[in-house]
């Protein structure tokens, strides 16, 4: 069954036509890289599943919701779908175990002792067992992407969005980012939505690759076809471009 | 000046007592108002956003004077109340809106990507709000807030034209009796400068405190 479905999907900021026809299906379980060149769309597109962006036509299905009507409860899609972003978003006034612990006790009442064991186990998982009672500000740019993915784990979410989760950090740290989320994409049941500019991520763990550019999806192959035959001009010479260096 | 202190101790201890009591009420009172009105100031619903607009642009662009008379004058003729009392409110309304301008630039000042964080986790706009987005806003707006604060204190004195018995009306009468007039303000601004110099303090030991 499809986790996340779009179905003629289309997104405007102001007169800018963000998002054109799009039509994609991730099923549940999968793992899918999204990349493109900058400015074609991957991330408003991937901003989109858990409602941080509205969608202007067309059927957006997540979890069994339409997030193209109005009236869907955003918090119960949020609930399911957790999101990493670029630059963490962690909460600076928060320790690294609140971080993770607020979320599930707030929207699912999980309870103290629990909840507790649920973020030390995380944290163990993503290399940092001995950060608990550290703030924010004091982890380097690759361990506060740790907690952050530990703090969507948390919520034992169906579905994880990766919005470009290394960009942002020194190249050394990029490997124990990727580590983490490769864990994460053999469990069997996790689908994973992420935008990328890490090739051999993508060409290692991605089922599929989708490429965009100018808002449009150009390409949606099998991760080793989409590396060793793209079809698409555009992506041809968007691959000899980040690949050949 | 001791002269004046000994002769007039009972009325000038009053006084402090009273403009305490005011400033203390008044601070209580502006600062949960004027938090109401910088959320209101930023939630997604468009009518919120209008009314906390024209709150703030009348309380804060009327001379605090004449909105305590509006209490004192034209609002007592429907709720009957005191000159202390009338004060007191229109002294929290009109540092209310202050301080929801300086709320507001906290809010806006936190990163927006701890509302947004906290959104994808779950939380509602409501839970982020309280939870994230506010005690870092706090933060950074404790020094414009405690420059609030002391305003606030010293805008007490407004109370001694409506009858309030504070500290300047209590000043007011001694001068205007023992023909004393700077020694009376002299002692009226050192008993200012008990509430505010500790409140300054206190406010910088908040600050490296939460830094």
């Amino acid at each position: 069954m499809a986790m996340i479905e779009f179905k003629n999907v289309e997104k405007y900021y102001g007169d800018f036509h963000a998002l054109t026809n799009i039509n994609l299906k991730i099923e549940s379980g999968e793992t899918v890289v999204l990349i493109g060149p900058s400015g074609s769309g991957k991330s408003t597109l991937i901003r989109t599943v858990n409602g941080l962006e509205t969608v202007e036509g067309g059927e957006l299905i997540v979890n069994d919701q339409d997030l193209a009507n109005k009236k869907t409860d955003m918090n119960r899609i949020r609930k399911n779908v957790g999101m990493v972003f670029q630059h963490f978003n962690l909460y600076e006034n928060k320790t690294v175990l609140e971080n993770i612990m607020l979320a599930p006790r707030l929207v699912l009442k999980r309870n103290k002792s629990e909840n507790e064991k649920i973020a030390q186990a995380l944290l163990a998982k993503v290399g940092l067992a001995d950060k608990g009672n550290s703030y924010p500000k004091q982890l380097s740019g690759g361990q506060k992407q740790r907690v952050a993915i530990a703090r969507s784990l948390a919520m034992k979410p169906k579905a994880l969005l990766f919005d470009e989760p290394t960009s942002a950090l020194d190249p050394e740290m990029i490997g124990d980012v990727l580590n983490v989320m490769k864990d994460i994409a053999k469990d069997s049941d996790m689908t994973m939505l992420v935008v990328t500019h890490e090739m051999g991520f993508a060409k290692q763990v991605a089922d599929r690759v989708i490429f965009m550019d100018s808002g449009k999806i150009l390409e949606d192959a099998p991760s080793a076809q989409f590396f060793d035959n793209p079809k698409e001009p555009r992506a041809k010479q968007f691959l000899s471009q980040v690949l050949n260096h | 000046m001791i002269n004046i202190l000994q002769n007039h101790l009972s009325e000038f201890i009053s006084g402090f007592g009273i403009t305490l009591l005011s400033s203390v009420i008044a601070l209580v009172l502006s600062l949960v108002l004027g938090t109401i009105f910088a959320i209101m100031e930023v939630v997604p619903n468009k009518g919120a956003r209008v009314i906390a607009r024209i709150y703030i642009e009348i309380f804060r662009n009327i001379p605090l004077l004449v909105i305590t008379m509006f209490f004192y004058v034209v609002v007592t003729k429907i709720f009957a109340m005191s000159g202390l009392t009338a004060g007191t409110i229109g002294l929290a309304l009109y540092t209310s809106a202050f301080i929801a301008e300086t709320v507001r630039a906290g809010i806006l000042a936190v990163d927006s990507g701890q509302m947004e964080g906290a959104r994808a986790n779950g939380l509602t706009f409501w839970q982020a709000m309280q939870y994230i987005v506010l005690p870092q806003a706090f933060k950074i707006v404790i020094p414009p807030l405690g420059n609030q604060f002391i305003n606030l204190v010293k805008n007490s004195s407004t109370l001694a034209f409506v009858a309030g018995f504070d500290l300047m009306y209590q000043g007011n009468e001694i001068a205007s009796t023992t023909f004393d007039t700077i020694n009376t303000y002299i002692v009226v601004g050192i008993f200012y400068l008990i509430i505010t110099l500790p409140l300054s303090y206190y406010m910088r030991y908040l600050e490296k405190k939460l830094a």
